[in-house]
């Protein structure tokens, strides 16, 4: 099925790219939806198995590909009514479908595959597709915004690609061929060493780029901000996981390897520094669409953080990944509206956002609680399990120095957005504001209540599947 | 017989640090092409023919025909000036290159394993080292782009390296030369001349908080 979902979508895609007709687009959009859940349940369904030899169905690739299914679904629409609002130029939505199918099945590809070469080939391929979205706009500002993202991005896959050429010399001495991930953690103990280092900081650093961390977070920052929002909202969610995914991966090498103290000190340090430079730069943004981008930054350094410190924390690591996507995107698709009413993403143009637009205020109060981790909101678990596994292992001032970090946050966050809902707007011409359909706010809910749940009741398939995850690393 | 190209190809980038032109940078790029063909046919003999010709093809196609051809249409369509305009005198960064070569050389004595050869961990750093330095320390645009060909050629040497015992790898370098260029050189081709009138790094500087 792995085949068929990946030709069909690629099919698609091309089909897309080359058919301007309205109706045809729509219904080609709709095609993809619907292979999209026929294969999540599919791949559901047979758990474990492996197709195509590089392609293997494993808890941590079912639980995001779920993710990444609900996730599509209201970003199809909101692009949709997104590009309903403007002007119809056909060219250019062919384009920006096209480019969201070929990084939906790129990201997919990601999740599933279980070869480190095969996962760097589908990385590849969304820097591509995510470029053409930000694009979208054609404006001065996208361009420059497009330009940093893919060169930045292309510096990080070459090296990646060199972290790769440096993991094959450490298999010289185990005696084997395969880069597959499930041969490396069984020959994890006896990988050369000095290499599996070098190996490890390379693949590490060009991860960041899609991961979100520090050193290379920067290129997703402006494409987060120069994309269209449901582009954004992909943008930040899912290819954020996928970052995830190929840092886990080599992690769970890493820790059955003589190495996994050396791993953990590196990752804490780039943790700490994105929640640093999160903090900093939140303090200082006006822009509503950045500070999301950099929130997503802090979130991503909280995960590492849980990562780095073992026992729950593993557990909540993907716990905070897996609600961290639904909130964020629903911020994004939000902002999609608020953009429509305003005019513009400044924190200085907007306000008393409950007087034009009260599901969507709605919205954005419960989304700024769900982001900055306050019950009931699945965050407050994920993190305060992050929080205890840190205490756990002793990295007392670590929690102590990210918890007054994370205060900075929630006030700056909460100053922005409040000032987006409750101060009134200066200089803000009331006369042609665009009416907004409530209904269009109802994936928003859909998603914040689904993290509600899941955080307070998780179903036992869910859990089941999050220990299976992590079954490799080290307990 | 490969020690002498690599040596050859090490010169070169000592001769891409003082360059003034960027034809000149153009032709250097082109140069390398044709000494990476010749490491390739020295060294990749024990693979199967198929993926030996494509290897070379590829090397002699691309890196020395395609992208030196799409380069000069660039600089000549987007009506870039001829210089290379770098931030530090090209005296200098010849002393800095020559520091990045030795300072490789000291660290490629701390590996302590045969079975890779020394001097493509050297060739292959110091080129790393040398294309990011060109992308740090030049103002146009363009040259970002000819900095980003240099650390490709620099990762191919390295994938040379182990492409006898896993030629996979050193098709998924070309893949990513291939990949990575097309759509850097694309996008310049299309847009960036047109809507950047100057071709200058610090156009790019209007995203920020």
């Amino acid at each position: 099925m792995t085949g068929i979902y990946l030709a069909g979508a690629f099919i698609i895609s091309g089909l897309l790219f080359f058919n301007r007709n309205k109706t045809y687009n729509y219904l080609l959009v709709i095609g993809f939806l619907l292979l999209q859940i026929g294969f999540t349940i599919y791949e559901y369904l047979h758990l474990h198995t492996t197709e195509l030899n590089y392609f293997t169905a494993d808890a941590l690739a079912i639980l995001l590909l779920v993710t990444l299914t609900i996730i599509s679904i209201p970003a199809m629409y909101h692009s949709y009514v997104y590009l309903e609002t403007k002007q119809d130029n056909p060219k250019h939505r062919a384009i920006y479908f096209a480019a969201m199918v070929a990084l939906l099945t790129s990201i997919s590809a990601a999740y599933l595959s279980n070869h480190i070469a095969v996962t760097w080939i589908f990385v590849e391929l969304t820097t591509l597709s995510a470029s053409a979205l930000i694009y979208h706009r054609r404006n001065n500002r996208s361009l420059e915004g497009t330009w940093k993202y893919v060169f930045v991005c292309a510096i990080s896959i070459t090296l990646i690609f060199i972290g790769i050429l440096f993991l094959s010399f450490t298999l010289q001495q185990a005696g084997t061929d395969d880069l597959s991930f499930a041969v490396l953690i069984k020959k994890a103990p006896q990988l050369n060493l000095f290499w599996l280092r070098l190996a490890f900081i390379f693949i590490f650093t060009g991860f960041t780029a899609k991961l979100g961390l520090v050193p290379m977070y920067t290129a997703g920052i402006d494409a987060k901000d120069k994309a269209p929002s449901p582009a954004g909202a992909i943008l930040s969610s899912v290819l954020m996981n996928m970052g995830f995914v190929g840092i886990f991966r080599i992690y769970t090498v890493m820790a059955n390897s003589p190495l996994h103290l050396w791993t953990n000190h590196v990752i804490l340090i780039a943790a700490i520094l994105s929640i640093f430079v999160a903090t900093v730069y939140m303090t200082k943004v006006k822009n509503i669409k950045r500070m999301f981008a950099y929130s997503s930054i802090e979130h991503m350094g909280i995960v590492m953080l849980g990562l780095v410190a073992g026992g729950v924390g593993y557990y909540a690591a993907i716990l905070h990944i897996i609600f961290h996507a639904f909130i964020k995107s629903s911020l994004f698709f939000q902002m999609g509206q608020v953009y429509r009413i305003y005019k513009s993403k400044s924190i200085y143009d907007v306000g008393n956002y409950f007087k034009y637009n009260l599901t969507g205020a709605i919205v954005m109060l419960l989304g700024f609680f769900s982001a900055t981790a306050m019950p009931p909101s699945g965050l407050f678990i994920s993190e305060f399990l992050i929080f205890r596994s840190l205490f756990e292992a002793s990295y007392l001032w670590v929690l102590i120095v990210v918890m007054l970090l994370l205060t900075v946050i929630i006030w700056a966050f909460g100053k922005n957005v409040f000032k987006l809902l409750f101060s009134p707007a200066v200089d803000f011409k009331e006369d042609n504001i665009e009416k907004i359909n409530p209904m269009e706010s109802i994936s928003q809910f859909i998603l914040l209540g689904l993290v509600v749940y899941l955080g307070l009741n998780p179903p036992q398939e869910f859990v089941t599947l999050i220990h299976e995850a992590i079954k490799n690393l080290p307990h | 017989m490969a020690n002498v190209l690599l040596i050859i190809f090490t010169i070169s980038l000592l001769y891409l640090g003082i360059a003034h032109r960027l034809f000149t940078y153009i032709k250097i790029l082109a140069f390398q092409g044709v000494l990476l063909f010749g490491i390739a046919f020295i060294e990749l003999i024990q693979i199967n023919i198929a993926n030996l010709t494509f290897v070379l093809l590829e090397t002699i196609v691309f890196k020395a025909i395609a992208i030196p051809y799409f380069l000069n249409y660039v600089i000549k369509r987007n009506r870039i000036t001829r210089d290379a305009e770098p931030y530090l005198p090209n005296f200098i960064s010849l002393i800095i290159i020559t520091l990045i070569i030795i300072t490789t050389f000291v660290l490629s004595n701390a590996i302590a394993d045969e079975r890779i050869s020394k001097i493509y961990f050297v060739v292959a750093l110091s080129t790393l080292f040398t294309g990011l330095y060109i992308i740090v320390t030049r103002h146009k645009i363009i040259t970002h782009v000819m900095g980003y060909l240099v650390i490709e050629n620099g990762v191919f040497i390295l994938s040379l390296a182990v492409g006898n015992e896993m030629p996979m790898l050193v098709n998924l370098g070309i893949m990513l030369d291939i990949f990575a260029s097309v759509f850097l050189l694309g996008i310049f081709v299309n847009r960036i001349g047109d809507v950047l009138k100057d071709v200058d790094v610090d156009q790019l500087k209007n995203l920020k908080d």
